[in-house]
């Protein structure tokens, strides 16, 4: 006996996806993909996936921003990949892999955003989200980033002169340094929610420099990277880019400025003081006690046999800030 | 699964063949896939990172699988499973010996006064390199043959292999800038097995690693 075909599943029209989801779900896709098989076994990530949890995300949106660029800083050196700059990130407040950042952070939350600058100010600031672009105008400047961890990248980051802001709030005369702060939000950040996924550190997050480092004209507060808005894990809205230092002083996602009299107490100088130390200039003459410091693997375009290790310059070849330094011993105060 | 374990179940030879079949296929594909998404840089930004992890944690997946193979043997009605567990830990070797080659051509770009240095100035790495021997001397006494000219001193050399776990973890844990991350499982596992073989660990003396001959 021939029985008329019945579907096992009926679907209505509500039940299609609507186109707009379908797109942005094909973007996610192919974003992710590239970390593809990255993200199964890259970093800490097991060879079988033990602890990893690969749930359904949104691509977080980023804008195009108006900007000059700015010659006195380019470089000769080929640009790391946006792919790479924004799949490859230490972000603990998101986890300690280097993918975890790309996974754990695109649901974050940028709007509304408040910055204050007070401490020792003569005119505290607070700037919400739409002032954070417009408040100093905007010229992107291509940075070498030079990681702890001996590897590096070239990086286009879109900003402004972390001194144009301070000038604007008119630090005392009594100031002496300057502190930075991440925003503290367990509810968005599952490393600050359990101390396993944020790798044990005490948060909020803490940077500082000195005030003449911050008044130094390197001294970058970036909005944006390869001429959009930064993504999360690239310290979405606005992250401190200092290139003469290692990278875990360029502080992301931060609320606070704070002007002081006192040293900042820094996130990983306090975890562990005899490894990080509150300069932190890229020096190879000064190894980590775990391990070299005289030159670093460039993260650009390539597989396994096109990697270089180029030798470590001293503050990162950015020898102009030498001055900051004189009459102090680097190897002590590193 | 009551009527599953009602008796010991036997496995022929063909059942061991077909198992070790299949354990070299995943062995060795997992490397060969691996290593070539590495070399076509589809490894995530640092392919370099992703082959040391991944090789590393293999590694140490392979040596726990293949130290639980002997309490589970024990515990379960199926003796036999103790046959793999050779090849497994061949495999902990091989994933071990592929993480140091990694480090020393991939990360460190075959320079050599950089190699010495880091493989004499740094604890983590000296660990490291410890515990890879330590493999390396399991592995190369693990045919039968050798293992029969060695009498009982064959046994209180593979005892090391608790040791080389232990140094495996400790290598594991000092190469991350902070200690609570996923090391802290592995730490688990490791008491677990420990927990595990108490039995024949405790009975372990002085005498036993005596080194007299047979």
């Amino acid at each position: 006996m021939v029985k008329p075909y019945k579907p096992s599943v009926i679907l209505k029209d509500n039940d299609v996806t609507d186109e707009s989801v379908y797109r942005n779900r094909r973007q996610l896709i192919k974003t992710l993909g590239f970390i593809g098989a990255g993200a199964l076994l890259s970093n800490k990530a097991q060879a079988f996936g033990w602890f990893s949890d690969d749930d359904e995300k949104t691509l977080f949106t980023t804008k195009p921003l108006k900007f000059t660029k700015n010659e006195a800083y380019v470089t000769s050196d080929p640009l790391t990949p946006y792919e790479k700059v924004t799949t490859f990130n230490n972000f603990y407040e998101f986890g300690t892999g280097k993918d975890d950042p790309v996974k754990n952070a695109q649901s974050f939350h940028v709007q509304p955003w408040t910055l204050s600058i007070d401490g020792l100010v003569e005119y505290p600031i607070t700037l919400d989200y739409d002032a954070l672009y417009s408040t100093v105008s905007l010229e992107e400047r291509i940075y070498r980033m030079r990681c702890v961890e001996a590897w590096s990248m070239v990086i286009p980051w879109t900003g402004f002169q972390l001194s144009e802001l301070l000038k604007k709030a008119k630090p005392l005369s009594s100031a002496k340094y300057v502190a930075f702060e991440t925003l503290y939000d367990p509810d968005q950040m599952p490393g600050q929610r359990s101390r396993f996924v944020g790798g044990g550190i005490d948060y909020p997050y803490v940077e500082g420099l000195t005030i003449e480092e911050a008044m130094h004209p390197l001294s970058l507060l970036s909005i944006g990277v390869y001429g959009k808005t930064l993504p999360p894990q690239n310290g979405a809205p606005i992250r401190l880019v200092v290139p003469w230092k290692y990278g875990f002083k360029s502080i992301k996602s931060i609320v606070r400025i704070r002007l002081t009299d006192k040293e900042p107490p820094t996130t990983w100088k306090r975890l562990a003081h005899q490894e990080y130390g509150f300069y932190a200039n890229v020096n190879p003459h000064v190894d980590h006690p775990r391990w070299s410091q005289a030159s670093e693997r460039r993260i650009t375009t390539g597989g396994l046999f096109n990697q270089q290790r180029i030798p470590t310059q001293m503050f990162n070849g950015y020898s102009e800030v030498a001055s900051l330094y004189s009459g102090l011993d680097l190897t002590k105060n590193y | 699964m009551k009527t599953l374990f009602a008796k010991p179940v036997r496995l022929t030879p063909i059942h061991r063949y077909a198992v070790k079949c299949v354990i070299h296929c995943f062995a060795l594909g997992y490397v060969g896939w691996v290593f070539y998404r590495g070399v076509n840089d589809a490894l995530g930004a640092d392919p370099v990172e992703a082959l040391l992890n991944t090789s590393g944690i293999t590694a140490l997946n392979l040596l726990l699988v293949s130290l639980a193979i002997s309490p589970l043997a024990q515990r379960l009605p199926c003796g036999d499973l103790i046959k793999f567990r050779r090849l497994i830990g061949i495999y902990a070797f091989f994933y071990a010996i592929l993480h140091m080659l990694t480090y020393i051509s991939f990360e460190l770009q075959l320079q050599w006064s950089l190699i010495v240095e880091e493989l004499t100035k740094r604890p983590y790495i000296i660990v490291g390199v410890i515990a890879l021997n330590i493999l390396l001397a399991l592995t190369v006494t693990s045919p039968m043959s050798i293992r029969r000219k060695m009498g009982k001193n064959w046994q209180r050399l593979h005892y090391l292999v608790y040791p080389a776990l232990f140094l495996t973890l400790l290598h594991y844990t000092w190469s991350l800038k902070t200690g609570w991350q996923d090391p802290v499982f592995y730490w688990l596992g490791a008491i677990l097995i420990f927990i595990s073989r108490k039995a024949v660990l405790t009975r372990l003396n002085v005498k036993s690693f005596g080194f007299k001959g047979k």
